[in-house]
């Protein structure tokens, strides 16, 4: 199995998040950045266990510019094999699904595997417009995926419940929990991470199907209000005549 | 200006979901054309602003065949516009939508787009909002579930029956495993969940009893889940499901960061934990430091009083 996981860059968890420039940019200032947990967690850790188990080879790809280098050497530590960056700053998803299929497409993959969605901008858009773009079944929110030759069998998450299918490849697939278990690199595979391939391609064109104008923090939460707990009673009747929501 | 809606239905039922993307569609302004998948009385989407009802005859999630029923609803009415739920059945078609229509999609959209047609979502896991801007002709939003108050206008749609677009990138549904809750996690307006502070799944009995007085849903926290407390579609948080009920009660849950993420959108937080110093109690809007084998009870008794069910 030839397997491409889309890897994008994203602020860790806990990071204190702080808009610059009139509320127009994210203030990066002391933020750690990861690669994104579902895409690291379950696509790249689950495409490994099927490399392993079949044969074949795990190229990680992430659209970005140089200081991007240091997260994808990580995807390289925990097992790909080599590395493809898109030189162009992302700035939309369908742009840079665009990127991803025009390199794709070239590469021949069986599938193309991505999280179930960033931890930055939440989207849950690159996986289906990449598979739409590649004219190739879309299997989203998947939480197991077992290979039988050529053919998947996926659980997928569906409105009210789970799904079986059955699907052949190539495809393209969201991971989500239930796929995999997290790998931590090793000293051995952070060493080999320094030598792997990563092959730095340039852009094509594709403008910015959205933009981002301005970013807002919400409101401060206010003080929580205690209820005793020897009368829980009242919490309801705050509920229903202060909160409303009863 | 025409919009397509995309309506899926479960169990014979329009979703709730779905309700709110037609009546977001309609305050939107223009002609609704509401296109319903699956077999269910469609009755309630002029109830809510559709002015066309489109009945496709596909029971199978096919996301692509789905997607270009969907294009073809739209190039046969003149829309330029799509709406869709920010559930699991938008999350996979809206993307295909946009990439086949060459269309910008805002997914997500906690608001109306605003005068200068920017669309308000959250990004950061809810630690934040971003108002974006479409840049091409036709635009695609999916709008996240109890976010949009839906408006009854009373309407009544005019049906008709269209057939589903074949696909090339079809999948073979072999196995479904539906939930057996009346009300999904989702779709709850009310949600009591519970963690590890309840010490085992035998003490369930009561978080279900009370969430059944309140017409919640229930939930629960991600080791719960991991220890197979709680059926894993009750996790709530950043890698179970996120959720945003006007009403989120969370017993014995101490409230780390990726729970939160999970969580924080909703509109009132009660915290339920002994543990005083417990992280949640800073994002709860009420908080009750005790026992939850005493406090939940006592709720619970005073919850039959008040009759909230009725």
């Amino acid at each position: 199995m030839n397997i491409l996981v889309c890897i994008s860059k994203v602020p860790d968890t806990t990071s204190k998040i702080a808009f610059s420039d009139n509320n127009t940019k994210f203030d990066t200032n002391g933020v750690q950045f990861i690669v994104n947990p579902y895409d690291e967690w379950y696509a790249l850790v689950r495409a490994l266990e099927i490399k392993e188990a079949q044969g074949g080879k795990v190229t990680v790809i992430n659209v970005g510019l140089a200081d991007n280098d240091p997260t994808i050497r990580k995807a390289l530590a925990i097992g790909a094999d080599d590395a493809v960056r898109v030189n162009v700053d992302p700035q939309d998803a369908l742009s840079t699904a665009k990127q991803i299929a025009a390199h794709a497409k070239e590469g021949g993959y069986d599938m193309i595997l991505c999280g179930k969605e960033t931890i930055d901008y939440n989207g849950s858009q690159l996986g289906g417009m990449i598979a739409a773009l590649m004219d190739q079944p879309y299997i989203s929110y998947a939480s197991k995926l077992d290979m039988n030759g050529n053919t998947a069998t996926i659980e997928r998450d569906i409105q009210g419940g789970k799904e079986v299918i059955e699907v052949a490849t190539p495809f393209v697939l969201s991971a989500a929990k239930g796929m995999a278990e997290a790998r931590i690199p090793n000293m051995r595979g952070i060493m080999a991470a320094r030598t792997k391939p990563l092959n730095v391609i340039e852009p094509i064109e594709a403008s910015n199907a959205t933009e981002i104008v301005s970013f807002e923090l919400p409101p401060a939460k206010g003080d929580c209000k205690y209820i005793d707990a020897e009368n829980p009673g009242e919490l309801l009747e705050l509920l229903r005549s202060e909160a409303k929501v009863l | 200006m025409s919009t397509i809606v995309y309506v899926n239905t479960n169990k014979g039922n329009v979703n709730k979901a779905s309700l709110e993307a037609v009546s977001y569609a309609a305050q939107m302004g223009g002609e609704v054309i509401a296109v319903q998948f699956g077999d269910a009385d469609s009755s309630e989407l002029g109830n809510y602003g559709a002015d066309k009802v489109v009945k496709v005859a596909l029971n199978e999630f096919q996301p692509d065949q789905i997607s270009k029923t969907l294009q073809k609803a739209a190039d046969e009415n003149g829309a330029d516009t799509f709406v869709l739920s920010h559930d699991f059945s938008g999350k996979a078609i809206a993307p295909i939508l946009s990439a086949q229509a060459d269309a910008g999609l805002v997914s997500g959209a906690v608001a109306l787009p605003s005068g200068d047609g920017t669309i308000k979502k959250a990004v950061f896991s809810g630690k934040a909002f971003a108002h974006m801007k479409i840049n091409t002709p036709k635009r695609v939003i999916s709008v996240l579930p109890n976010s949009i108050e839906k408006k009854e206008v009373g309407k009544s749609a005019a049906e008709s029956s269209m057939d589903a677009v074949a696909a090339s990138a079809s999948l073979t549904v072999k196995e479904q495993k539906m939930e057996s809750t009346d009300l999904p996690l989702t779709e709850g307006e009310k949600v009591v969940s519970a963690g590890r502070g309840l010490k085992g799944p035998e003490n369930w009995g009561m978080i279900e009893e009370l969430a059944k007085e309140l017409g919640a849903a229930t939930a629960c926290s991600r080791p719960v889940s991991d220890m197979d407390w709680r059926p894993h579609h009750e996790h709530v948080g950043q890698t179970g499901v996120a959720i945003r009920p006007n009403l989120y009660i969370a017993v014995g849950i101490s409230g780390a960061i990726q729970h939160l993420a999970g969580v924080n959108q909703s509109k009132v937080i009660v915290v339920i934990n002994n543990d005083p110093e417990a992280p949640f109690f800073k994002s709860a809007d009420y908080g009750i430091v005790g026992d939850a084998f005493e406090v939940v009870p006592k709720l619970l008794e005073k919850a039959k009083e008040m009759s909230f069910n009725d």
